[in-house]
């Protein structure tokens, strides 16, 4: 029996699945589009009882506030400084890393692996506390160094371990070609492995970008006094308020900061797939 | 020169198939032989980055929470004090922390559980349907998942407005709050974790599916096996590393859920009804100045997640996979 002839059996089950899962998908994107639609809902509109799930008259004055608080832009830059800084080096560090523990045998080697496995497991939250006093003494509080440094070595752990299945998936034989051909390790590790993996550092990036983006917590703690190195987080709980929250604020400077992380996972998404695939499968 | 170029070579792998590995001939100073220092160069970078601000933090954490560790010692010049087990002993005797204990495991389990079946349960969905509503279904899951936690809070937290919010209004609860009652507090920060997590389970767990031998699940269709026998049987087993990696990251992450609380409840929710573990160890530490209980309560989930990672490498080592 053919996959046709199985699928023709199954069908009417599997209109149902289908129903089900655009509504699945609806409900799943629902929050998004109400935040959107809040945003661009004009001041009236969003404080209003009635709810409505559209709007007739959608407005832009929301955003304006958004980009005209103070400095708004520069907390996007910094934000956008602190997470691109950390994929990148991130994933060179760790391609290096995990070329080293999977392409070679060495003492420790396992240790190693562990020790890295483990490390994914330690709660940074914790670590905040001497983390603000080794920040606090070394003068680095209020710098964007703060947030870099953490979230850079935070995201090692996993990318190494991510990293590992694609570097290993390179065939052995091209590696010995290569020497044989008169290659040294160096061409060999930037011109041929790393195009090769670089797939599973796009995978690998998502995560770092993601949780350096979102950072809220070292945010908080370790931006107190100069705003001019604060990042997005911290603009969006300006329009928080005592009295009463600018929901049409709030909704607006969040859709300003899920937009990049939106539109860099439509970029690597069919990588993220294959990739989350590939790591999992060794 | 032999043991050199064999040395980069997996053991299971070598000379396994194809022709044993050669050493290139006439090249003295080929790479190879250089490999002795070249694995720790290549991970000098990362283990510099690893002791400075992994490591060294952990121990400066252990080391605060045995001393005394207040506003006075941060800024007011007064000595530290070795305090011994005294931190310790203030938490163990407080109430509020094994409340805080109990409502962690409890809210984190929960979220586990909901977190993996909802992601599971759509994983399969999605090897069932064509690729539009498959698409779509992806595309949202993957817009939940890209939604900063912080902007996720806030979005949740507005949706279910006791005055603005379109929830309420659906459901007819008026102006009930759900953030006012403990129980309505967690159940609203669950949703959003569910919301946000799921997608990782669901796409991880479909990669893994799609590797399955398509062969392997014909055959048992049509042996007459029904959906529920073939996930159970067939998928489940096969899947069995994958669904390990997804339930070790879901309990590191809902074990350390931090922001959904720290916004959606404010701090803690009324009279810290609402505190986690993580939650509650900031406010000890940066609310009240008592850095040294919040190193404790930081060493307390480090050593709760560590036994959680034990148990991992164990069921990773039974399966004998080679790390």
């Amino acid at each position: 029996m053919s996959a046709r002839a199985l699928l023709r059996v199954r069908r009417p089950g599997r209109l149902a699945a289908e129903a089900a899962a655009l509504v699945i998908a609806a409900a799943v994107a629902f929050p998004l589009y109400w935040m959107v639609l809040s945003a661009l809902k004009p001041a009236g509109e969003i404080q209003s009882t009635e709810a409505r799930p559209w709007t007739l008259a959608p407005s832009l004055d929301s955003f304006r506030r958004v980009f005209e608080q103070q400095e708004f832009g520069r907390y996007f830059l910094n934000s956008l400084l602190v997470a691109g800084t950390v994929v990148i080096a991130s994933a060179l560090i760790a391609f290096l890393a995990a070329t080293a523990v999977t392409r070679f045998r060495f003492k420790f080697r396992t240790t190693l692996l562990i020790m890295f496995l483990v490390a994914q497991m330690v709660p940074v939250e914790a670590l905040t506390i001497p983390l603000f006093f080794m920040m606090r003494d070394f003068g680095q509080l209020n710098t964007l160094g703060s947030l870099i440094l953490p979230h850079l070595a935070f995201s090692l752990p996993f990318a190494i371990w991510m990293l590992r299945g694609f570097v290993k998936a390179v065939p052995e034989a091209l590696e010995e070609a290569a020497y044989i051909d008169g290659a040294s390790r160096t061409r060999f590790l930037w011109q041929i492995l790393f195009p090769l993996v670089f797939p599973g550092l796009v995978a690998t990036s998502v995560f770092s970008f993601i949780s350096t983006w979102n950072d809220f917590l070292f945010a908080k703690s370790f931006i107190i006094s100069d705003t001019s190195q604060s990042t997005l987080p911290m603009a969006l709980l300006v329009f928080f308020k005592p009295d009463e929250n600018d929901w049409g604020g709030i909704m607006a400077a969040s859709t300003v900061m899920t937009i990049p992380v939106l539109v860099f996972f439509v970029l690597v998404q069919r990588r993220l797939v294959s990739g989350l695939g590939g790591a999992v499968k060794d | 020169m032999t043991a050199n170029t064999t040395a980069h070579k997996a053991p299971g792998r070598a000379g396994a198939g194809g022709p044993p590995a050669r050493a290139p001939r006439g090249r003295p100073a080929s790479p190879a032989r250089r490999s002795g220092w070249t694995p720790w160069l290549y991970l000098l970078p990362a283990l510099v980055l690893l002791g400075g601000l992994l490591v060294y933090p952990i121990y400066q954490l252990g080391l605060i929470s045995f001393l005394e560790y207040t506003q006075a010692q941060v800024s007011g010049g007064e000595p530290t004090t070795f305090q011994g087990f005294g931190n310790y002993a203030t938490l163990f005797n407080d109430s509020q922390f094994w409340q805080v204990l109990l409502a962690t495991v409890l809210f984190a389990t929960a979220c586990v559980l909901a977190t993996l079946f909802v992601g599971c349960a759509l994983a399969v969905l999605l090897t069932r349907i064509r690729a539009l509503p498959r698409l779509a279904l992806m595309m949202a899951a993957l817009g939940a998942w890209a939604t900063p936690a912080i902007t996720g809070s806030t979005v949740w937290v507005f949706l279910f407005d006791p005055d603005f919010g379109p929830v309420n209004k659906v459901l007819g609860l008026g102006d009930f709050s759900w953030t006012y009652g403990r129980y309505s507090a967690f159940a609203l920060v669950l949703l959003e974790v569910l919301w946000c997590s799921f997608p990782f389970v669901m796409v991880t767990v479909y990669a893994g599916i799609r590797t399955v031998p398509t062969e392997v699940l014909e055959a048992a269709s049509l042996d007459g096996a029904s959906q529920w026998r073939i996930w159970r049987s067939v998928m489940a087993p096969m899947l069995r590393p994958i669904l390990i990696v997804v339930t070790i990251q879901s309990i590191i992450w809902d074990f350390k859920v931090f922001t959904q609380i720290y916004v959606m409840t404010n701090g803690g929710g009324i009279a810290g009804q609402n505190l986690v573990l993580n939650v509650y160890a900031y406010q000890k530490a940066f609310a009240s100045s008592q850095y040294s209980l919040g190193s404790a309560i930081g060493v307390v989930m480090l050593v709760i997640l560590l036994a959680v990672t034990l148990v991992y490498l164990r069921l990773v080592r039974r399966q004998g996979e080679e790390l």
